[in-house]
């Protein structure tokens, strides 16, 4: 291993990062907004609102994402009412689209976590407000909500792993992130290693912070589950 | 029929201006790179499984290693490490055996399924682990009391449950592969996505291309859900549901 070239391959890749987290945090944000419309959507019970979501999901979920990519940003520049529309400044630039794809994928796959952990609040609870009298708002932010968080919160923490990945497809549409750049100098000087190397540690590092940080909001959120702190010891038996 | 469907069929159906046959054969390679890719997956997610049950410290540890690691970075990388580093590992034996030079390219296909199995591995290992963990402790000991060696036990009563347990898990893994299968498109492999692309890119008709290949990819992943829904229902006929 040449220690040099790997120091350099890590000055090259380094510049990627900032592409990769962005693209990350954007579409993971506006697509967890999508997911809980969607999910709300499912559970609504009406059925114009729930088919919709029903094919979304179906369609975005049943595709690979490199062919959603390519839909918005190659497929969609070819009709003229695309490139008059108002959305054409965004539509044209590869971050835009590349945010669409992950951001729409995200939001078929979030919106089924959202559900489960929707679904998984126990009836009893549900019950018991209602016969304190707390209905529907109030029952959803002070009753719901916190129990499907805490249902949905370690599913979605491998969602957002999965998009990290997932924005190495956005070097397919010519963007500059971690993958690309790693690529680029893998098909360039043919040493394979240290490239692949230094973007796996930058992937690893930043996925297994994301993990962490799952792991303490969830346990943050679920003090009851924590168990008493161990009792102080009796110091009278010592004598 | 309206002009548009017109237009489409002559496009994208049989007749001699028709992209038709073609696309199909590209879905027939998607589904022939997955599969393969699957069953290679099969193979090193059954050996990581192992190496995390077996007790053996540096087995686990390496099997531990695999299964972070290939979970943790993006497939698209570990492509791009099987494609150009299996062209580096070969252009070295070349020079090695045959004293040959230049540039050894690794067959598309062959670097494809590797990938896909080496990343579908990881993920079929953690399925296999926990579909381990669901055969009951008892129907082993059961069968080492009538006195059946390791390798009987593992056959006959460990093996048939795992894989059963495993079922489930084991759809989700062959969806992923297909999904996988896409991005190996970058090696050159005339697959789904890449033959969408370059027909769109030599008819200047990216959508209708892109759109039919994503429909494909939804036949496909729509029939094998349904294969795979049949194959669980037929192998928990024994069991009784709660």
């Amino acid at each position: 291993m040449d220690l040099a070239f790997l120091a350099d391959c890590f000055l090259r890749i380094v510049p990627g990062i900032p592409m990769t987290l962005a693209l990350t945090a954007l579409s993971v944000s506006v697509g967890l907004v999508f997911a809980c419309l969607l999910a709300a959507m499912r559970l609504s019970g009406n059925t114009l609102l729930d088919w919709p979501a029903r094919l979304h999901v179906f369609v975005f979920r049943g595709t690979p994402l490199a062919i959603q990519m390519f839909l918005i940003y190659f497929g969609l520049a070819q009709f003229e009412v695309v490139r008059t529309s108002v959305l054409w400044p965004y539509l044209r630039e590869p971050f835009w689209c590349a945010f669409g794809a992950l951001m729409l994928n995200t939001a078929a796959y979030g919106s089924e976590i959202v559900r489960g952990g929707l679904l998984a609040v126990p009836c009893g609870e549900v019950e018991a407000a209602r016969a304190c009298g707390m209905s529907g708002f109030l029952l959803f932010r002070r009753i719901v909500a916190p129990i499907a968080l805490r249902r949905a919160l370690p599913g979605y923490g491998n969602e957002i792993i999965l998009m990290v990945k997932a924005t190495s497809l956005a070097s397919m549409v010519t963007l500059v992130e971690v993958t690309g750049l790693a690529a680029r100098i893998i098909s360039t000087t043919y040493r394979v290693f240290e490239a692949f190397a230094v973007a796996a540690a930058i992937y690893l590092a930043i996925n297994f912070a994301i993990a962490r940080a799952v792991a303490a909001l969830e346990w943050w959120l679920s003090p009851h589950l924590r168990g008493a702190p161990p009792p102080a010891p009796d110091l009278r038996l010592a004598h | 029929m309206p002009a548009w469907l017109v237009a489409y069929w002559e496009l994208m159906g049989f007749g001699p201006r028709g992209w038709g046959a073609l696309m199909l054969q590209a879905a027939a390679m998607t589904v022939a790179v997955s599969s393969s890719g699957f069953a290679l997956g099969a193979l090193f997610g059954a050996l990581a499984a192992w190496g995390r049950l077996s007790g053996h410290r540096i087995a686990a540890a390496i099997a531990t290693t695999y299964t972070t690691v290939i979970r943790g970075i993006p497939e698209l990388l570990v492509i791009y490490l099987v494609f150009f580093g299996g062209a580096a590992a070969l252009g070295w034996f070349h020079r090695l055996f045959w004293g040959g030079e230049g540039f050894v390219s690794l067959p598309a296909f062959v670097a494809g399924f590797v990938a896909v199995g080496i990343s579908n591995g990881a993920y079929q290992a953690e399925v296999f682990r926990g579909a381990h963990a669901a055969v009951a402790r008892g129907e082993i000991e059961a069968a080492r009391a009538v006195g059946m060696p390791r390798w009987l036990i593992a056959r006959r009563i460990v093996a048939p449950q795992v894989l059963r347990f495993a079922l489930p898990g084991l759809g989700n893994c062959w969806q992923l592969c297909l999904k996988e299968s896409a991005l190996i498109s970058v090696t050159g492999l005339v697959e789904l996505l890449r033959q969408s692309f370059i027909g769109g890119r030599s008819t200047r008709d990216f959508f209708s291309f892109l759109l039919t290949g994503a429909a494909l990819y939804l036949v496909i992943t729509t029939l094998s859900s349904g294969l795979f829904a049949l194959a669980e229902r037929r192998a928990m006929r024994g069991l009784r549901r709660a």
